[in-house]
Formats: structure tokens, sequence, C-alpha cells
């Protein structure tokens, strides 16, 4: 067993692995010379180079110096944190090291690769961060994740095409399932739908035969005209109350589906709309379903209020819209002229483009139009300035229709507010991470999907209810799972140091911070998240967030620095 | 041989840490001055790691997370602002100001990380070595920016940043905003203030002091010197020791 400092604290033992990654590190600077310097640091006793330290063979390389040389923190430096840390952490566990004993050292993607050029300054540079990653290493503590029980049911607000295919997915999974739908009748943008792309399936009978699967869904219970007023808790325990016309329903969930959708933008005031022969594709659809239409000349404006200053977004559902519109007018009457005015045309995939070049067999026109000269609109024709000719060219119509985007629900960011989750630039709902956690949010069990996060097609909207469901089912079915660690903590000693200022409370994004029957600070470590603002702004530095302590990271400024304190 | 700036940098987790990965993903080369410190949030930066990097002798402080509104934690990188807005205004004071930056760097900004952190390279290249780095640091540079720091450190100052999105963007206990203009007039008679008091603790730290002593080490008025004396005994901090003819010799506690 390591020895004891006199403090009965375990005096640190760290091992430091330096990676060459292939090249990418080994290639610029040397590895060998780089570990023999972290030999030479306070408190390291084990120093190695390897070829790749996440490999088979590196991983083992730190099991067996843990073992042999009696490591109790280990130190890696390699790639970066953000993509190899879960590795590490649990080699070292294997081992049956806390896992929060080990530190990264990121000395390729902040270092190598991007000083290829000054293989000495970055040869310095490494070793400065290897000494401090070292020195951090050395105050290190273990900690332990908690456990927190799971209520498996859950929340899915919205009841378009994503929440009801979320809430389904769920159903037939055996969670118990709740359906919020503000309007009076579900279905969404879908009920407003005529034909969907890209085979023109009926959008009506899709929706029905959704809404009937929610009907006999067993453990679903839907409440219309309803809105979440309150939510309270944390992942597996999250209280909410619903308002529904006036009464208030309360549950306990542990998840929460975001698939509030998005709305359709208006464009008053652009191209002369006025709702009846000036529309826009939505309005065109109902005509549709009306048969409604007798018209010689339609044109279709494309991004009427999108990818502009305003809006710089593609909202990916005009393009495919109006042309399977145009191409049910063209069916219809292949006599009636229709004109389509683009900026540029997107159709991913091949069904999609299939229905372009559909589009154009058929006789739809198009032009090319650009930003700077937008299309002008007059009683009865549109002058376009066509950008393939270099011409102003002038069509006429009878009926114009304004293909606008999908734009964020005004209500999105009181929800926002209610859920403690992010909004984006233009008010969709923002995930935690693109790529990552596509279809999370940063708070433990809450999850997104469909146009509330992005405009979506129903296609797709669909996906993502199911692949919010999924990512939900990871929490449902589990009785307990753990949550990190690394939280912001008040320290029994510190508690005297606490005069109530709250401060905390009001700085803490996530209602982690309370004072409880006692009158006294308490910091619920489910519900933190580990930011440290808490930290930084307790008036009386009672506040300790681990693993990000003030020594810790005053000790990194240290070795850096390196003056004596 | 020319001078090659030493730089620490705080980098949330989320945004600019990723973005400065994504730099590397793209082989998109800068200048290697900087060190990075990894934090979850750009909140998580308290002042004092700010103050104690300057007091080692770094020459710059690069601070940076995510853009206004797409913090991880919804809000932390305005609480962050605020805490850098406080450190900036005290190193006005001694002209370090100019040192230390605050920037949002996004996790697909991956060129701009390389030219924001080119620039702050840039720009402490042109400012020279901080005046209290190296071998000979300006002594009396490092008792102001001790100072600054232990004023900071007060818990007048911390709850007075803790507030202040509060109190400028919702409202005190009474339910009424505080206006902008005022605030700052507290918050800049606070951080003068409470530096006063800090270099006085600071000096009866080494030794008791008279406030004519006093007045001179710390370079203003003694009635100033007076005042502030006499809250610090309020606070318990500083007691009279003696008084050597007339003069009263004041001592920490
Ligand atoms: S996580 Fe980047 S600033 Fe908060």
């Amino acid at each position: 067993m390591a020895e004891k400092e006199d403090n009965g604290i375990e005096k640190p033992r760290v091992g430091v692995f330096i990676c060459h990654c292939g090249s990418n590190i080994g290639g610029l600077i040397d590895c060998k010379k780089l570990a023999e310097y972290a030999g030479t640091l306070p408190d390291v006793v084990h120093f190695e180079d390897n070829l790749y330290t996440c490999s088979e063979n590196g991983l083992n390389a730190i099991k067996n110096a843990i073992k042999e040389h009696d490591l109790n923190r280990v130190v890696v430096a390699s790639c970066t944190p953000r993509t190899h840390e879960p590795l590490f952490r649990e080699c070292i566990a294997e081992e049956g090291l806390n896992e929060y004993l080990f530190n990264f050292v990121n000395i390729r993607d902040q270092c190598t690769w991007v000083h290829m050029k000054d293989p000495e300054g970055a040869y310095a540079k490494a070793q400065d961060l290897v000494r401090m990653g070292a020195a951090k290493a050395t105050k290190l503590e273990a900690l332990e994740k908690v456990s927190v029980d799971i209520n498996p049911a859950a929340l899915v607000i919205g009841g378009g095409v994503a929440g009801m295919s979320a809430a389904l997915n769920l159903n037939n999974q055996g969670f118990t399932t709740h359906l919020i739908e503000k309007e009076d009748q579900l279905g969404g943008r879908l009920r407003s739908l005529h034909k969907l792309f890209p085979h023109d399936l009926d959008a009506a009978t899709l929706l029905n035969e959704i809404k009937g699967n929610v009907e006999k869904a067993s453990n679903l219970t839907l409440y219309t005209s309803a809105t979440l007023k309150e939510v309270d808790g944390f992942v597996g325990n999250y209280d909410v109350v619903i308002d529904q016309g006036g009464s208030e329903v309360k549950l306990t969930v542990g998840a929460i589906i975001v698939a509030v959708g998005a709305s359709l933008f208006v464009p008053k005031d652009l191209y002369g709309y006025d709702g009846r022969t000036r529309v826009t594709q939505q309005e065109l659809e109902t005509k549709m379903k009306n048969n409604d239409i007798n018209a010689n000349n339609v044109i279709m404006i494309q991004c009427v209020g999108s990818r502009n200053d305003e809006r710089p977004y593609c909202s990916s559902v005009c393009c495919m819209t109006a042309l399977t519109n145009a191409l049910i007018i063209k069916e219809k009457d292949p006599n009636t002229n229709v004109t389509i005015l683009f900026r540029d045309l997107y159709t991913p995939g091949t069904d999609y483009e299939e229905t372009y070049r559909k589009a154009r067999e058929k006789g739809v026109l198009f032009i090319r139009y650009s930003l700077e000269r937008e299309p002008v609109v007059e009683e009865d024709h549109v002058k376009v300035y066509n950008e393939y000719i270099g011409e102003e060219m002038i069509v006429p119509y009878d009926l114009l229709v304004l293909s606008t985007p999908l734009i964020a629900n005004d209500d999105n960011k009181a929800l926002a507010q209610l859920l403690k989750v992010p909004l984006e630039a233009n008010k969709f709902f923002l995930e935690a991470h693109v790529k990552l956690r596509p279809n999370d949010f940063a708070t433990d069990g809450v999850f997104i999907g469909g146009a509330a996060k992005w405009p979506v097609d129903i296609t797709e909207a669909i996906t993502q209810g199911y692949a919010a469901a999924s990512r939900a089912s990871t929490i449902l079915s589990h009785e307990s799972i753990e949550v990190e660690g690394a939280t912001s903590h008040l320290p029994e000693l510190n508690k005297s140091l606490c005069t109530g200022c709250e401060v905390c409370i009001k700085v803490c994004p996530y209602k982690a911070i309370i004072k409880n029957e006692d009158d006294e600070i308490e910091i619920i470590q489910a519900v933190c998240k580990g930011c440290g603002v808490c930290g930084a702004t307790c008036s009386q530095q009672a506040i300790v967030i681990r693993h990000f302590t003030n020594e810790q990271i005053l000790s990194e400024i240290y070795a850096y620095g390196g003056r004596a304190v | 041989m020319s001078f090659e700036p030493k730089i620490l940098g705080f980098l949330c987790n989320w945004c600019s840490y990723a973005g400065a990965d994504l730099a590397g993903v793209s082989r998109i080369q800068y200048p290697p001055n900087m060190r990075v410190i990894r934090v979850m949030c750009s909140g998580r930066v308290d002042p004092m790691f700010i103050f104690q990097a300057l007091q080692q002798g770094i020459d710059g402080v690069f601070v940076m997370g995510c853009h206004p509104g797409d913090c991880h934690y919804l809000e932390g990188n305005y609480e962050a602002e605020k805490k850098f807005d406080m450190t900036v205004k005290f190193l006005k004071m001694i002209d370090l100001d100019n040192r230390i930056r605050l920037d949002w760097v996004s996790a697909s900004e991956g060129v701009r990380f390389g030219q924001v952190v080119s620039d702050f390279i840039d720009h402490i290249r042109e400012l020279g070595p901080s005046p209290v780095s190296g071998e000979n640091p300006d002594e009396n540079l490092l008792i102001k920016l001790m100072a600054m720091e232990v004023a900071a450190g007060t818990d007048r100052m911390r709850a007075l940043v803790g507030r202040e999105r509060k109190l400028i963007e919702e409202e005190n206990a009474y339910g009424e905003l505080v206006p902008e203009e005022k605030f700052n007039e507290i918050f800049d008679s606070a951080i003068h203030d409470e530096y006063i008091r800090a270099r006085i603790l600071l000096s009866l730290n080494k030794d008791p002091k008279s406030v004519k002593d006093l007045a001179l080490e710390i370079e203003i008025d003694p009635s100033e010197i007076l005042e502030n004396i006499l809250i610090l005994k309020g606070r318990a901090q500083v007691d009279m020791q003696e008084i050597v003819g007339i003069t009263p010799i004041y001592m920490r506690t």
C-alpha cells in the first residue's frame, strides 16, 4: 500500500504516460525525452512512452504500472479528454483506482497538430502542460458518483408527429407515457399538410393511423389543450405540473421529451401576401385538399423570409414542398403553367432528386433569382431578374405561392426556462452536442426530437421522435442510475463559513442549490451539473467545485508560473 | 533573443476547448505560447485565478467561453463576464488590464480559435514582458496585485458581482430594479475602498504602522486611511496597538 503522509492522506504516486499517437505526436516531439522529463517532476514515480496509449498494449501498460509501482494517480498525455477520457478512466477503474484519479494532458490536438512548424516550441509547451497536468494530478481526489432511483414514466411535450412517434415508442416498450398537446387535438403541423413527399402519401391517412395507435396505446395517457406549468426535480424524478384547461395535473416522471415542433412563418408585408391569390404553401395545400384551385398560371417563390440576414437558415422542407405541390398541380392539369423562382434548390438523396427531375420533365419552369435582386410582385405578374440569362423576365400569375420557412414557436423561450435548457440563435432548442448527443439536452433526463430543434420533414420528425424515445429509454429502463461525481459541494467543515447570503442560489442555473428546512444551504448533487459558477461566486469561498477545486486549478497555475508560493 | 510571451488560457470544456481541439483536427497553425487550463464553464474562472497568474509573472491571461446564449450551462458565460469586468476594473488601476482578455469561441470555430489566440499573443508581444515577470519583478506592483486579489476576494465584492445581473436585470428584495449607472457607482466605489483596505491589511501584516506611514506607503490621503482603518476596526481586522507620543499605531488583529 502507498505510504500515508502525516495527515493520513495517501501520498500521491503519479504515473505519467506519454503517447506518441503513431507519428501524430511522436513525429514532431521527442516523446521519450518528454517521459523522462515527467520522471523528474514531484511525486511522479513512474513514466513511460507508448506508441498508442489507448491501444490494448497501452492500456495494459497502465494497468501493469498501477500494480507494479503502486500508482494512485495516472496522467496520460495524448489527444483530448473530450474523446478519450472515458476510456482511460475506465481503464484505471478496472485496476481498482477511483476513476477521478486520472488526469488528461492534451499534447496532440492543442499542441503537435497546431505547432507543426515549431517543434521546439511544441516541445516546450508539452513540457509545461505535462508539468501542470502532473501537478493537478497530485491534488486529485477520489469522488463517488451518486445513485438516483428512476421513475419508469415519461412525459412527451407536443402531440405532433415527432411527439406521437416518441410517445408510441415508449408506450410500446412498456413505459408509462404522458403525452401533452397544447391544441385541442393531436397532429401538429401534419394536420395542415396535404400530400407528403417523396411518395405523395396522404397526410390525413398517416395522421389517422398514428392517432389511432395513440388512442389504442395501453400505457399512454393523452392530455389535449394542456401545457407544462411547472417542473422540479432531476433525472429520474421530475415532478411536473400540467395545466389542462385551467385544472392542474401532477405527475412524476423519469424523463421528459421536448417535441413541440415549429411554426410556419407568415409573410405579412412580403410580396403582397393576402392569403387569397397570394398564399403560403400551407394555404395552397388547404386549397388542394378542398379542390379549390383553378389557376392557369402558378408562380412559387422560394426562400421567402429565409436565408437572409434576419433568418439566415435554410428551412430544409420548402424546396421539396414546392416541387411536390407543383407536380400535383401539373398532374391534375398539364396545361397549368407552374414557375418556381428559386435561389438554390436543395433535394438531397435519390427520392428527392427524382422529384426534382420529374418536375422538370413535366414542364415546371425554374428561374433562378438572387438575394440582391429579389422578384417584384405586381398585380398579375412578377418581374424577375433571371440570373442565368442575365435578363429581366415578366411572368404572369393568377396564383402566387410563397414558400416560407418554419420558425421557432413563440413559447419556446418560456418552455426552455421551465426546463432549464438552451435555445440557439433562431430560438430553436439546442441539443447537448450536434454529433455526440444530437437528441439530448445537457440536462440529464431531458431529450429533444423533431422540428423543435430544427426544421425537419415528416420522415425526419418520426425518426427523431424514435431517437428521442430511445435515448429516454436508456434511462427509464434502469431502476437507478449514477450521476456525475464532479459536482459542487459544501463540505461539512465549510458550513460554518456560510453566511446565508444566497448568491449561490441566485447564480445556479439548475436550482441545484436550496435552503433546506434547517435554513442551511444544501447542494443537491443529482441536480448539479458541475459548471462551477457557484464556487467562483460564493462570497465566503465556502463552496468546493469537485475535480476543479481552487487548489487543483491553482496548482496548475503555479506549475506553469513556477514561482514559489 | 526576442520576447516570447508566457500566456495562460482558461477554456470552457464545451465550446472554446472544443474549438481548440477543432483547430487541431483542422491543422490550423498558431504560435505555441499559450498553456491551457480546462474548466467546465468560463463561469468557473474565479478572479483569484487571474490575479494569481499575474503574480506568477505570466504575461497574459486569456479567458474563453461559449458565445453569449450558447453556454452549456445556460448563463455561465454571463457570470464569467461580470467577474472578468471586475478584474479589469481592478487591473486598470495599475495598467495591467490590457494583459487579460475575454472572448467567445464556439466548438465549430477552429479557425477563429487560432486567430484570436494569435492576436492575443501578438498583442502581448507588443506590450512586452509583464512588469512583474522575470528575475526582478516590480515588487511594488506585486503588492498592489496581491491587494487586488484580497479586495476582489472580500465577501462584499464577491456578493456584489454575484448579484450584479439579478440586481440590474431583475429586481432587488424590494421589487425594484437598480439602474445600471447607479450600480456601477456603488461598484466602483466598492472597488476603490476594498482595494485601499486590502493595502492597509497587507501592510499591517508585516508590521504595525501609523496612519501617516500607511498614507505614505499607499500614496493616498491620510484622512482616507483613517476612515478605512475605522471600518477595518469595525470588521475586527485591525486594532490599535499603542500610542507613541500622540500617534496611534495600528496592527492586525
Ligand atoms: S460552458 Fe462554455 S461558457 Fe459555460
